[in-house]
């Protein structure tokens, strides 16, 4: 199944769900009508929230890149020892 | 590769795309002898001394630069492994993860193996805030609408069985980065099996402009197509 099926069933139900609460009056209308805002507001917040925390989390790797300037050299020697021009032009 | 796989009938081609890499390409070279020979120094340069070697280096030049999709598919043409990893030339992927990934596949008998720089044992060095930010936001869009099945969707060091590359090359239709998230998502949604291995990426490239407005609507037009297309 595409996969933008899937998301639009997921939508179709969540929709359905939304009128079956507007029709049964569970809970007061004028807080149903709004409930679809609240609900991409929240989606939204936690889209923000993942972004920070994803951000704060971020994995760094600063000693790589001293290993890779060791191997760069390494690398350089063992070739320049074989004849192999190795200037950086 | 020599003896170093316990199941002799594997043979690893690696691709790598280059354009204006002269020095780098030689010291990557050099790091995948290294880190793909298990027995140790000793017998690293023993091999290395009969410097590679024409049948195991290949250099299949095309007339000007053609863009990175036609490379791999031309690369491929003269790949004579059952499995083909691609990488990139500029030393951001380190040929030391090249073991890793094929003990991956190994163990998971995965299709395609990943790496990826989001998770832990993973990393990035050489990226402002702003470029973090960019590819943060840009990877939570994706898990939120793609559900990719993978972590980092951009990335472009990874281990394919040939089979699987030549099924998904085909089937590809987007340019730059948008090809590798392409690459993936279809070999997700064909139900490929993927693994993943944390790999550090060092960005030497500093000051490229890789994140203007262009770049972002580029990405938001390709996460749209592959979101209806899939």
């Amino acid at each position: 199944m595409k996969h933008i099926v899937k998301i639009f069933s997921l939508v179709v139900a969540i929709t359905a769900l939304w009128i079956g609460l507007l029709q049964s009056s569970v809970i007061p209308r004028s807080h149903t009508w709004l409930l679809p805002v609240y609900f991409v507001v929240s989606l939204g917040c936690y889209g923000l929230l993942m972004v920070g925390v994803g951000l704060m989390n971020f994995p760094t790797c600063p000693q790589e890149a001293l290993l890779l300037q060791k191997d760069i050299v390494e690398a350089k020697e063992y070739l320049k020892q074989r004849g192999v021009d190795v200037s950086s032009s | 590769m020599d003896a170093q796989n316990k199941n002799q009938a594997n043979k690893y081609s690696i691709i790598v795309p280059t354009y204006n890499e002269r020095l780098n390409i030689g010291l990557i070279v050099y790091l995948i002898f290294k880190h793909l020979n298990p027995d140790g120094t000793q017998d690293m340069v023993i091999q290395l001394q009969k410097v590679y070697g024409e049948d195991r280096i290949l250099l299949r030049p095309r007339p000007k630069k053609l863009g990175l999709g036609t490379a791999y598919i031309h690369g491929m043409k003269h790949a004579s492994g059952n499995f083909v990893v691609i990488m990139d030339a500029d030393l951001s992927h380190h040929p030391k993860y090249l073991p890793k990934f094929i003990s991956k596949q190994m163990e998971t008998r995965a299709d395609i193996v990943t790496g990826t720089r989001y998770v832990k044992g993973g990393g990035v060095h050489g990226w402002n805030l702003i470029r973090k930010l960019t590819s943060r936001g840009a990877n939570v869009l994706a898990q939120t609408f793609l559900w990719p099945g993978v972590s980092d969707l951009t990335g472009s060091f990874r281990l394919y069985r040939k089979s699987v590359l030549e099924d998904i090359i085909n089937c590809c239709v987007s340019k730059g980065y948008v090809f590798q998230m392409e690459m993936i998502v279809r070999a997700s949604r064909k139900g490929y099996h993927i693994g993943e291995v944390p790999i550090t990426f060092v960005d030497r490239v500093f000051g490229s402009s890789k994140l203007g407005g262009s770049e972002i609507v580029e990405y938001l037009k390709g996460l749209a197509y592959l979101l209806v297309t899939m």
